[in-house]
């Protein structure tokens, strides 16, 4: 089991530098010199020179990628060219705020879509069934900024129960993670209608309800317990789209995280606030997925049986 | 993207059983004989048309493709035409859905931004369905070396959040129509590159194509007269969820004002120039979010009664 963990540790290194690779091969083409947007339009051409040298500006595209990769393994993601501090400490001091909304949208759509998907598939073509369905559909073809700004119109405008941005309290947290965590929601009760579905028809379920066990036992213990591996697959792929859609976001409700800090830097042409912020998110999503690796083992024993 | 993970416990699909028993559903069966084949199509027709929530799906993309060839003749006002005694004014007789901040016809503007959604959607899955399809085919073909680089690579831009790496091509490269089809285009290839090697490998052991090899047919034309067709079912489904997806990311990039440029009307856009007068005039914002809505909801639609209806055995 230690070896199975340890192996999809050593395995996310390969990804992260290809991860960094594509991230800083992007930011590398960009039109615009970063020496320049930091000294500003009218600093004197051997002055933006001299800064170009000393960040390293003119050395060989490999050279420049490796001491980028190394200062990354340190924690140095560079300086903001327009605040002139720590990427790093920029991102950190947002990520709490990020991963609070992540998390409370995850829970969001766990907690909406697990159940719903339930009764869902154990009252097959029901109207519940067919109402919940319609939903879900609905759920995934809103656009979540949109889905954000009616929710402002709604609850913060026309009853005016809570409030329309900013961040600390519970209120303040409920129509941002309730607008990330919708279409995630939705795409749970779809895959765990059908992966209940799928269980409920095995011969095990029915020697179950044969032994006489009561349905509320065959579903939660007999049948969700195997429907729940497509899940939880689900719900970690999920929180990549999860961190995606808190750019976008958390630019409508003012969050204080690292998609409206990334937003503001992308308007100010901040490359290495987008660079590292992407690089952030993407190890996050990497290190959420590793996890879910990990409590399939858990959750499944016959993965874990073959890690012995 | 968020629409590609589904159920396929559509009421139609149970309704009515596959007509090929045995396993041998679309995906399988032999592309030389041009008879069965077409008629194997009339029968995904039959199937999907007897889906009556995808045949919703697919009129409402018939509309819209129209409206969006005829927006000229459909428009009430021209996409730029101001009138600055208008102001944010709400719905009313002349303006159905109202003006925006500049006086111009909101509805007008939907109209012709279908143009551009639509012309998104389609391109940037283009290119996703065409460079993911073309690696995912020879990774899942020669296998080997070539697999295991071609989807290392493919893991690593699947580690980067779609819609992040679509935002971080177009802050790179600039925004505009042509980036903005580029960059959620690259965003979304390692999807089709999965999906067509999968397979692709399913296929290519199948008899025909040893068949075909035996007769002396060369690899290409082996991917392309066999083993291709034989995985366009996955890649209908996937495109036509892919379109919505593709059209969901190109308005939030326009909506943080990373995408396509005013006054081009489009309705990520439009959606973004109305948040800030979402106390004063709320239809600014409010109608174009329901005109993707109603796009994304059809394309969904249609998507899944494909899925339904090409193999209804496919999951996922």
């Amino acid at each position: 089991m230690h070896k199975y963990i340890f192996r999809r540790i050593l395995m996310l290194i390969p990804v992260m530098l290809g991860v960094s690779f594509v991230v800083f091969t992007i930011m590398f083409f960009t039109p615009g010199d970063p020496a320049r947007i930091m000294l500003g339009e009218r600093a004197p051409a051997d002055e933006v020179a001299l800064l170009r040298t000393q960040m390293g500006l003119d050395d060989p595209f490999l050279v420049r990628y490796v001491n980028f990769v190394v200062n990354a393994v340190r924690g140095d993601l560079g300086r903001s060219l327009v605040t002139r501090r720590s990427v790093a400490a920029e991102l950190f001091s947002r990520f709490p705020a990020t991963m609070q909304l992540a998390a409370a949208a995850v829970l969001v759509s766990v907690a909406m879509g697990i159940p719903i998907g339930i009764i869902s598939a154990t009252k097959q073509y029901s109207v519940f069934d067919g109402f919940s369905m319609a939903l879900a559909l609905v759920g995934v073809s809103m656009p979540n900024f949109w889905q954000g700004m009616m929710m402002i119109l709604l609850f913060s405008i026309a009853i005016g129960i809570l409030p329309s941005s900013g961040y600390g309290t519970f209120w303040h947290l409920i129509m941002p993670a309730v607008t990330i965590g919708t279409s995630s929601a939705a795409i749970i009760t779809r895959m765990t209608r059908s992966s209940m579905l799928e269980v409920v028809r095995q011969d095990y379920i029915r020697t179950a309800r044969a032994k006489g066990l009561s349905e509320s036992v065959v579903i939660n213990r007999h049948a969700l317990k195997n429907a729940l591996i497509p899940i939880v697959t689900v719900i970690g792929l999920q929180f990549g789209y999860l961190l995606g859609g808190a750019v976008l976001t958390e630019t409508i409700f003012a969050w204080p995280g690292v998609g409206r800090f990334m937003v503001d830097a992308i308007r100010q042409k901040d490359f290495p606030v987008v660079q590292g912020g992407v690089l952030l998110l993407a190890l996050t999503f990497s290190l959420v997925n590793l996890i879910v690796d990990i409590m399939y083992a858990y959750i499944d024993p016959r993965i874990k049986a073959q890690y012995k | 993207m968020a629409n590609s993970t589904a159920d396929n416990d559509q009421p139609v699909v149970k309704a009515t059983p596959t007509p090929n028993p045995a396993g041998t559903s679309t995906v399988q069966t032999h592309p030389k004989t041009p008879k069965k084949q077409r008629s194997q199509w009339a029968e995904v027709w039959r199937r999907l048309r007897r889906n009556r929530m995808a045949m919703v799906g697919l009129g409402v993309i018939v509309v819209i493709i129209l409206t969006a060839i005829f927006a000229d003749f459909v428009a009430p006002y021209g996409f730029r035409e101001q009138n600055l005694r208008l102001r944010n004014n709400p719905p009313s007789r002349e303006h159905i859905l109202g003006t925006d901040d500049l006086g111009r016809d909101i509805l007008s503007r939907i109209i012709h931004g279908s143009r551009v959604s639509l012309q998104v959607g389609i391109v940037a899955v283009s290119i996703a369905v065409i460079i993911g399809g073309s690696l995912g085919a020879l990774s899942g073909y020669y296998g080997g070396r070539l697999d295991n680089v071609v989807m290392r690579a493919m893991d690593v831009l699947l580690a980067i959040p779609s819609i992040l790496l679509a935002i971080a091509i177009v802050s790179a490269f600039g925004g505009g129509l042509v980036n903005v089809m580029i960059a959620v285009g690259i965003a979304s290839i390692p999807q089709y590159a999965r999906i067509v090697r999968a397979s692709v490998i399913s296929v290519k052991e199948q008899e025909f194509v040893e068949a075909a090899r035996a007769v002396g047919a060369r690899d290409f034309r082996i991917i392309v007269k066999h083993i291709i067709p034989n995985s366009l079912a996955p890649i209908i489904v996937q495109g036509t969820l892919g379109v919505a997806g593709a059209i969901l990311a190109a308005a939030g990039l326009s909506f943080i004002g990373l995408g396509i440029q005013p006054p081009t009307p489009e309705w990520g856009a439009m959606l973004s120039a109305g948040r800030h007068l979402i106390r004063t005039a709320w239809h600014v914002a409010t109608f174009p979010g329901i005109a993707i809505m109603i796009t994304i909801f059809a394309l969904n639609l249609l998507g899944d009664g494909l899925r339904d209806a090409l193999d209804p055995r496919l999951k996922q």
